[in-house]
């Protein structure tokens, strides 16, 4: 198995249920070539090498058939990186990714120190400070009491005396507690005092639903925090993302606000040997198109990045191409990138997991309404988080958030193919 | 009210009707260092603490300096209630005059390394910090040469060179904040201390007590003053709290009571408070004093207190008239060239008005700037997004 004919005739076996059941093949699907720089040598991690792979897949609830589709959909870009096998891509996960961020990040400043809740000895509720206490000491790693009110405002405190906080809210949820400071005490601050006093802080978190955590701890901010002016508001989906943003909010001199996704922690991304340098930084404000199409554009970010590919897939067998556009940034909102892609698409469908009133998408919908509204060749599509608070009951929650086929619907509503089309040559 | 029992022998007090010894008196000086010991109005009541001496070292530029500071911080803010009035300030407008020795107090006991945070009674605190009144008549008015560039108003004065760091609107958020200025202090290394202040009303504030555990846990050189006018608000100290000994709020961490009227009180709580929190982590500082005018110019003042009460302030233990005392008491200058200072601080605020009103209001791009400290190109827009819109820098 050295070569790249064999290869894809195992990628073809690795499509069939295999008679052990679901759970073995996500496993393989996990498995992917790796490569080494100076040879080419190929080995495909085999089947004792399964137990280490399957810790690498999300540890809440177990992975559903669309996450496990979602997964197929990442062999495409490792397929096209073997025939060019000199620029090796290396795997990394979200947290690692943010993790390494966060070193790199302190090692470079000495000004940049993280506090949160279980940052430190308990090596972070999510494993995300993971090593920093060790590597750079309690002074630079504060555990703090359950106080957001009061440790968000600490932070602020000591980015207006000129450190660089990296503050842990152990969700979003629970930034309530602290989002005056959020607002009034960092985000303002710059405008207020004339330019006197600018708060290099990021606040960072897990942000929306996770699985089964109930109706006080799903709730998406992106809509809250994205009205804010004197903010800025990054929201990362893969591994690259996460570096570039995280060390962009970091170095950057005025308060972010990153939401992360618990469920994306433990998926892997190929990441490229830019990325992995200690200087990488992606710009702030600046969405992503992470696949190109023509037919359609669709909006989203974070975890739902995974689910619009997923439907661009899907929506390619019906002969629907669509371009699918990652946010990376709520605030800078990039309405150039979406407005230039609807002018060429002349549809869209802008998906999120947050509440639909007020959300993500009824700012870009407004924003095409009044910058391409000519393009338009449909109404523009919503797919948002149900209008409830969260259910537990998995039947219930699965209703409460978009699935795939929820997005693949609309997409076609907005191409006014609502009925499936006949099976094209 | 006490006058000055105890000094170095080289001044005696004199009694105000006297004036044979004019031929003794010396013209008044400011910068005469000579030692004078005062005493100050009442001892110092500790919390987990043994308070400082009552008695307090000072000379006589330190007097006059106070007396000349002070004067002018009343006639600043009696000048704002005015404006107020012929709507020349907008919005809110809350006042310090009573409250004049707290700022002067504590300016004295500290280096301008050390920072202060406060809410939103901050303009005197501002000048103590070594901001002009231009730039705080300009601001009140809303004025390009104000210290906000007339984009923060009453509530947000800053002057970060003087590690003044505002001016807060939200009752309560800047006790946090000074925590967290107190934290960069000492993971700097810097051995400065930051001054806190709040009122009776934040008093009961749920993040004060968190910020206060972790000041207390990671040994913070925070100090925390409250400015205890008695009133938050329209609502009297007894109605609010069930323990209004604010001093002993802090349970394991010490506290101080001082009778905030008196700027001796305050300086030498503050030099003890400094000395305090560099080696043990925060203390809380409660002075006692009051505001004369309501809690802010829509608030007549009257209605929850009486004027008796206001009046009966203003006689016994009106902090500027306490200093003319001492003053007097130890020959320092005549009464005369005292009216002469407070005339002196008069013209000095009528003339930084006459300035503030000749400032321009800001340009209209400056609604636009200052939203970043980087901006990278970002929209903004106005109201209308089709009429206004721009970049930020």
């Amino acid at each position: 198995m050295g070569h790249h004919t064999n290869l894809l005739s195992y990628r073809r076996r690795l499509f069939q249920p295999s008679p052990a059941g679901d759970r073995k093949l996500i496993s393989i699907y996990h498995s992917r070539p790796l490569f080494s720089v100076n040879s080419n040598l190929f080995c495909l991690i085999d089947e004792s090498m399964w137990g280490i792979i399957r810790q690498n897949v999300g540890v809440t609830g177990g992975l559903s058939s669309q996450g496990l589709g979602n997964h197929m959909m990442r062999l495409r870009p490792v397929a096209s990186a073997m025939r060019s096998y000199s620029s090796a891509t290396k795997e990394m996960t979200v947290r690692d990714a943010l993790n390494s961020a966060l070193d790199e990040e302190m090692a470079a400043d000495p000004n940049v120190f993280v506090m949160g809740e279980e940052v430190g000895e308990y090596q972070g509720a999510y494993k995300i400070t993971k090593g920093l206490l060790d590597k750079y000491g309690p002074e630079r790693v504060v555990d703090t009491p359950i106080t957001e009110a009061g440790f968000a405002g600490i932070g602020v405190g000591a980015a207006y005396h000129g450190l660089r906080p990296v503050i842990e809210f152990m969700t979003f949820n629970f930034s309530m507690q602290a989002i005056d400071h959020v607002i009034n005490s960092a985000a303002k601050s710059n405008y207020m005092s004339a330019g006197q006093i600018n708060v290099p802080i990021v606040f960072r978190g897990p942000n929306g639903p996770a699985a089964g955590v109930g109706a006080q701890h799903s709730q998406c901010y992106g809509a809250w925090y994205g009205s804010v002016p004197g903010l800025k508001v990054l929201v990362p989906y893969s591994s690259e993302d996460a570096r570039g943003l995280l060390k962009a909010a970091i170095r950057d001199p005025d308060p972010v606000v990153f939401l992360e996704n618990e469920l994306l922690y433990g998926e892997s991304f190929p990441v490229s040997a830019e990325a992995l340098d200690s200087s990488f930084c992606l710009p702030i404000g600046k969405a992503k198109i992470e696949r190109e199409g023509k037919d359609i554009t669709i909006t989203a970010f974070s975890k739902m990045v995974g689910y619009a590919l997923k439907a661009a897939e899907i929506l390619e067998k019906d002969g629907i191409n669509a371009e699918v556009i990652n946010l990376r940034s709520i605030r800078p909102l990039d309405r150039a990138t979406i407005n230039a892609s609807v002018r060429k698409t002349n549809r869209l469908v802008t998906v999120e997991e947050g509440f639909p009133q007020h959300g993500i998408g009824a700012e870009i919908c407004a924003s095409v309404v009044e910058d391409s509204f000519g393009y338009l060749d449909a109404p523009v599509e919503r797919i948002a988080g149900a209008d409830v608070p969260t259910p537990y009951a998995a039947n219930l929650e699965r209703m409460a958030f978009p699935q795939i086929e929820d997005i693949v619907r609309a997409a076609k509503r907005a191409c006014y193919r609502s009925v499936p089309m006949s099976a094209t040559a | 009210m006490t006058l000055a029992r105890r000094s170095s022998g080289f001044l005696k007090p004199l009694s105000t009707a006297c004036s044979s010894s004019f031929l003794h008196r010396r013209p008044y000086s400011t910068d005469d260092t000579t030692t004078i010991t005062v005493e100050t109005s009442v001892p110092f009541t500790g919390h987990n603490c043994e308070p400082p001496s009552r008695s307090v070292d000072t000379n006589p530029k330190e007097l006059m300096t106070f007396f000349t500071d002070m004067a002018l911080m009343r006639r600043m803010e009696i000048a704002a209630d005015s404006l107020y009035k012929s709507k020349l300030i907008r919005g809110f407008c809350h006042l310090y005059d009573g409250q004049e020795a707290v700022s002067i107090g504590m300016e004295a006991a500290i280096t301008k390394k050390d920072c202060i945070i406060t809410a939103y009674r901050d303009h005197c605190l501002f000048l103590g910090r070594g901001g002009t009144l231009l730039e705080s008549f300009a601001e009140l008015m809303g004025r390009t040469a104000g210290c906000s560039n007339g984009k923060g108003g009453s509530m947000h004065f800053y002057k970060k060179e003087a590690c003044f760091y505002g001016g807060h609107g939200i009752v309560g958020a800047q006790v946090p904040l000074g925590c967290g200025l107190a934290f960069a202090q000492k993971y700097r290394k810097e051995g400065h201390v930051t001054f806190t202040m709040y009122g009776d009303g934040a008093a009961n504030q749920g993040q004060l007590f968190e910020a206060l555990n972790m000041a207390a846990l990671w040994d913070l050189p925070a100090i925390l003053v409250c400015e205890n006018n008695h009133y938050g608000m329209g609502t009297a100290e007894w109605r609010a709290a069930k323990s209004p000994a604010y001093y002993k709020r802090g349970d394991y961490v010490p506290g101080l009571k001082v009778d905030g009227m008196d700027a001796f009180a305050v300086k030498q709580a503050c030099k003890f408070a400094k000395e305090h929190v560099l080696k043990n982590g925060p203390i809380i500082l409660e002075m006692d004093t009051y505001r004369y005018h309501g809690h802010s110019m829509s608030d007549p003042g009257s209605t929850y207190r009486t004027r008796d009460e206001i009046s009966g302030v203003r006689q016994e233990r009106d902090p500027i008239e306490r200093i003319r005392k001492l003053i007097l008491a130890h020959d320092l200058a005549t009464e005369k060239e005292l009216k002469d200072i407070e005339k002196q601080a008069r013209k000095e605020v009528d003339e930084a008005i006459v300035k503030a009103k000749e400032s321009p209001m800001p340009d209209e791009p400056e609604l636009f700037t200052n939203v970043y400290r980087k901006g990278f190109g970002v929209e903004s827009f106005g109201a209308d997004r089709k009429e206004l819109r721009t970049t930020l820098p």
